[in-house]
């Protein structure tokens, strides 16, 4: 009989081990080409592996998207420290970030020794000029899914004007900002409407 | 001079600002590994940072070039600690208090609050990367039909970021 019926349940039950979730968190960090590497994560821990059910890796996301941290490497953490403790958290993290940071470590090198040779810029100048794009898009479709209304608009204007226009540092503009639009969205009392 | 320390300080610091992705960072980090430490030159960080999209894992594993090139090994292992630490000490943390925070109505609250500031972020990390890369008509029909190719494809932005490149070399020359 197939697997397929208990699909949308949650973490299997049999423990995981530190080396499965450091060679699971590996492989995704080798092989996640294009695109948000969050994608992968999903379809390895949630669709192929099941350590997690879907309902927390969404939560899990949405922690790694409000926290300071890249977005990958702080679902790492969470996922690694619900299936393993401390250990698998540090596993997770070491897994994913490895073979891109040993890539780009020589990458780096190369690019030092060649960069400057006119066949490779030309093509470093579309290669950028294609990463705009990519950038591009990748913003817009995150804003369609977080923003709404028309008050989140303001408050990412605010936030381009103070960083892109005013030159605030990003720091200023996160705590001013920030600080401004966790107020607006404060908790309200039960009994609202009749205060102030 | 030693740049260790200096690096250390830096990545630490930027770490603490990606607030919704590393992009959000990357007018900061122009700023502090250009203007201030001169580590590269502008062209370069934005050169770096397109190149990684066609990698696999993370984004802004590049950091580790830009410390390679400062400080060699130790560099590169300098700003990859630097960097991951603070932000994964503190999503352990919060991680294990999230459920705890539950009930207490501010959460929501700052959920709902940093979303629009972090898109905010996002689109000033875009326009600071735009500034750099887009320098001619060319490289703006690049961007545009990239853009066009990946709204209504799912091409693999890593395929077409590839495509850049060659487009680029018959093109940008």
């Amino acid at each position: 009989m197939s697997d397929l019926a208990e699909t949308d349940r949650g973490p299997s039950p049999r423990a995981v081990t530190v080396g499965q979730i450091f060679g699971a968190f590996l492989l995704i960090g080798a092989t996640s080409f294009g695109g948000s590497v969050v994608a992968y994560l999903e379809a390895s821990l949630v669709g192929k592996r099941r350590w997690v059910g879907d309902e927390t890796f969404v939560e899990l996301l949405s922690i790694s998207q409000t926290l300071p941290g890249l977005n990958a490497t702080n679902l790492a953490i969470l996922v690694g420290d619900r299936l393993r403790g401390t250990p698998g958290a540090i596993a997770a993290l070491c897994g994913i970030c490895l073979p891109g940071a040993l890539l780009m470590y020589v990458v780096g090198m190369t690019f030092h020794a060649f960069g400057d040779r006119p066949l490779v810029t030309a093509m470093l100048r579309g290669v950028a000029a294609a990463a705009v794009g990519l950038i591009l898009v990748t913003t817009l479709q995150m804003g369609r899914k977080s923003l709404h209304g028309l008050v989140d608009l303001v408050f990412v204007a605010l936030a381009v004007i103070g960083v892109s226009t005013l030159h605030l540092s990003v720091l200023t503009v996160l705590l001013g900002v920030g600080a401004l639009a966790i107020f607006w969205h404060r908790p309200r009392s039960e009994r609202q409407g009749s205060s102030q | 001079m030693n740049q260790v320390p200096s690096l250390l300080r830096v990545f630490a610091y930027l770490s603490l600002l990606t607030v919704g992705g590393g992009m959000a960072a990357f007018p900061e980090l122009q700023t502090l590994a250009v203007n201030v430490h001169h580590w590269l030159t502008a062209q370069q960080l934005v050169q770096l940072y397109s190149v990684e999209q066609m990698a696999p894992g993370p984004k802004m594993m590049m950091i580790v070039s830009i410390g390679q090139w400062a400080a060699g090994f130790a560099g590169a292992a300098a700003v990859l600690v630097a960097f991951l630490l603070p932000t994964s000490v503190l999503a352990f943390f919060i991680g294990r208090l999230w459920t705890r925070l539950e009930r207490w109505p501010w959460r929501a609250s700052i959920q709902r609050g940093l979303a629009p500031v972090s898109i905010g972020l996002l689109s000033a990390g875009f326009l600071t990367v735009a500034r750099v890369a887009l320098t001619g008509v060319v490289t703006v029909i690049i961007t545009v039909v990239v853009s066009a190719i990946l709204l209504r494809s799912r091409a693999n932005p890593a395929l077409v970021v590839l495509g850049g490149a060659l487009v680029g070399l018959v093109a940008l020359r």
